[in-house]
């Protein structure tokens, strides 16, 4: 317990860390983080399903779609959203994301291994589609520009540190959030499920209906970045909702650490930074992108998150190694 | 909405699903073989476009870029294959270097603007790069020695976002070396008429397309039913332990069929380079439709790739000529409704 209660304190420590220091940055660092974070929320909506639940899926990126076009479309066509109507955009964007994945997990949840992830794949390509020809409704594929600016209720949302304090808060809560969802009844069977669902059935738990609402809390939480990204952002465009936004989901879960949840947080960090600020010094940067890729997958099974930990055990089997040496000398 | 328009739509259809054969069945083999979910089939099909534009600007022969495109993206997948994705013995040690190597250049790109000179004196660019790679990649390669590297081949994820990162890799390679142009391949004179009959005109090129995928899906089918080693792949599909238990080199197979599925989405680059276009982003525009393919077919079956690239060939086709609105819903909607009730595709075998 205690290891826990210093794992939480430093989690905390680092967020007040974030609070403090993004706003004295430059603007371009602020509205780095700003978007960090709203991927860091989509990442750790991930991590629900693959760190958790076991379940990797190829289409998270439809939630935090449905949710970015959702808001542009009714800010711009009936200016819903950008006064104190934000408020309720948060629960109606999350209510969409938690909707349609109620709908989409009818499909995929039935489905395991290679089947899990190509059904997600086609659920968020069909999402994708409808995004990049409904040209009437989406502006095919130039996409939405939010024309009314962010929200403004007397806290000003135009001005970029505004912005990231709001964005810092419902990263901060979703966090908390998802970590007393884990730490809940129903986050011990999710983790039962992930380790061995045959004997989570056989014990009478019903691993559908878990599986199933642990994909409609993912989607939830999925179309609320969706409605932080469409204000983020400034513009909703198909490139939201690609395969690759999906995958990038993915990596940044388990290049933190899949079932950690701050694991996601710092993988958004970690690819973010890498993607807007080695494209300005380089035009490269992808060669180091998919860099991380491989090395993430062949050398960092469990994560950064997981690091302190390999090396604990690597510490370990050294000690061991020297005591068995130190027995077997001759005295 | 007449006669005309059907046909001519129908045929549209049927020579995309040609072309969609063609990356379709490598990557529904591949699957069926090794259980990779490949995220870099795309990949392949850009990079076969782009090599046989190469070939046509060096040589002026379409002829000729096709067998080239092709082998060289053979290679270039069973270099992956054999280094990434099935690593055994000493291949294990040549992909470390390889990241070392690899890690260390990009080191050495970043801090380049930070230290302009490490070597001072008379030494040429190209030299002190070298040697200051070097220097980095040796104790990168020796700390990748102390971490063992994780086993992916029992992991679907890390195969997955592995071969994402190849995607990722060949995307930019590409980009460096062709450039962000729109490119279009050129077929000889001889195959850019088309074939009248009555009021309907036929693109020459397309029936070729089909008669083509026709070609090598029968001599495919020919080498998976009628050869030893075909015997040994269709095995292996059914049951890759049972397989090596009977003493088939699975390893082998699983290497050939890599190789021989790149080839063929490369293929399908060059052919389909003459109306797709070859430019930056069209791989990952192909990958979805290639899984559709597989899917709607069953991984791992040849005639199921057929008959799955000639639906989606049509589905697209139609799709967009009659519902504009909902073109791409048409195309993975069925994929999610055949998944959600016949997992293995409709000719799969599980």
């Amino acid at each position: 317990m205690g290891t826990q209660n210093f794992k939480i304190a430093v989690v905390v420590v680092s967020l007040l860390a974030l609070l403090i220091v993004v706003p004295y940055c430059n603007s371009f660092v602020v509205l780095l983080a700003t978007r960090a974070m709203v991927f860091a929320i989509l990442a750790m909506s991930l991590d629900i399903l693959l760190g958790f639940t076991g379940l990797p899926s190829l289409g998270q990126a439809a939630y935090f779609g449905v949710g970015a076009y959702l808001t542009a479309i009714l800010a711009n066509n009936y200016g819903f959203g950008l006064k104190w109507d934000f408020w309720l955009m948060i629960p109606i964007g999350m209510a969409v994301g938690g909707v349609l994945a109620a709908f989409f997990g009818l499909f995929a949840i039935r489905a395991t291994g290679t089947y899990f992830l190509m059904i997600t794949l086609a659920l968020g390509q069909c999402v994708w589609g409808l995004a990049y020809r409904w040209n009437s409704m989406t502006g095919g594929d130039n996409g939405i520009t939010m024309k009314g600016g962010r929200p403004q209720f007397g806290f000003d949302l135009s001005n970029h540190i505004n912005f990231f304090y709001l964005t810092f808060a419902f990263f901060a809560a979703t966090l908390l959030a998802l970590y007393v969802l884990v730490r809940s009844p129903f986050g011990k069977s999710l983790l039962g499920i992930r380790e061995r669902e045959l004997r989570m059935r056989i014990l009478g738990y019903n691993v559908w209906l878990h599986k199933y609402v642990a994909f409609i809390i993912a989607g939830a939480f999925g179309g609320l970045s969706g409605v932080l990204w469409a204000h983020a952002n400034g513009i909703v465009t198909p490139e939201t909702l690609v395969l690759t936004t999906s995958v990038d989901a993915l990596l940044m879960t388990v290049l933190g650490g899949a079932g950690t949840l701050v694991g996601g947080a710092i993988g958004s960090a970690i690819v973010f930074g890498l993607r807007e600020y080695v494209s300005t010094l380089v035009p490269w940067w992808q060669y180091v992108l998919g860099g991380v890729y491989v090395l993430t997958i062949l050398y960092l099974p469990t994560g950064l998150m997981g690091i302190p930990e390999r090396i604990k055990q690597w510490r370990n089997s050294q000690k061991k190694h020297e005591t068995a040496k130190m027995a077997s000398a001759p005295s | 909405m007449n006669t005309q328009f059907w046909v001519v739509q129908a045929f549209n259809g049927i020579s995309y699903g040609a072309l969609l054969f063609l990356v379709g069945a490598g990557l529904s083999l591949i699957f069926g073989v090794m259980r990779i979910v490949n995220l870099s089939h795309g990949s392949y099909f850009l990079l076969g476009g782009y090599v046989a534009l190469s070939v046509i600007g060096t040589t002026g022969s379409w002829l000729l870029s096709i067998p080239i495109a092709t082998l060289t993206i053979a290679v270039v997948g069973l270099i992956m294959e054999r280094l990434f994705l099935r690593p055994e013995g000493h291949a294990k040690l040549v992909r470390d270097a390889v990241i070392a190597l690899g890690t260390a250049l990009v080191i050495r790109l970043l801090i380049g603007p930070i230290l302009p000179r490490l070597l001072p004196g008379q030494i040429g660019a190209i030299i002190q790069v070298t040697l200051v790679v070097i220097v980095l990649a040796i104790p990168i390669f020796l700390l990748l020695q102390r971490i063992s590297a994780v086993a992916i081949e029992a992991d679907l994820l890390r195969q997955v976002l592995m071969t994402v990162g190849f995607a990722f890799l060949f995307q930019q390679a590409a980009l460096d070396i062709w450039g962000g142009n729109n490119f279009d391949i050129q077929p000889p004179s001889a195959l850019t008429q088309s074939l009248v009959i009555g009021d309907i005109y036929l693109p020459l090129y397309r029936l070729f397309m089909i008669v083509g995928a026709l070609v090598i899906g029968i001599a495919l089918w020919l080498a998976m039913e009628k050869t030893r080693m075909g015997a040994a792949v269709r095995a292996t599909v059914d049951d890759a332990q049972m397989a090596r238990g009977v003493g088939i080199d699975t390893n082998k197979i699983s290497m050939l069929i890599f190789a021989l599925g790149a080839g063929m989405a490369a293929l399908g680059g060059v052919i389909g380079g003459a109306f797709l276009g070859v430019y930056p982003g069209l791989d990952f525009e192909m990958l979805p439709i290639a899984f559709a393919v597989v899917i709607i077919g069953g991984m791992g079956s040849l005639g199921g790739a057929a008959i799955g690239a000639l639906l989606v060939g049509l589905a697209d086709n139609f799709g967009k000529a009659l519902f504009p609105e909902l073109a791409y819903f048409t195309l993975y909607a069925p994929m999610v409704l055949i998944l959600a009730i016949k997992p293995t595709g409709l000719f799969g075998r599980d």
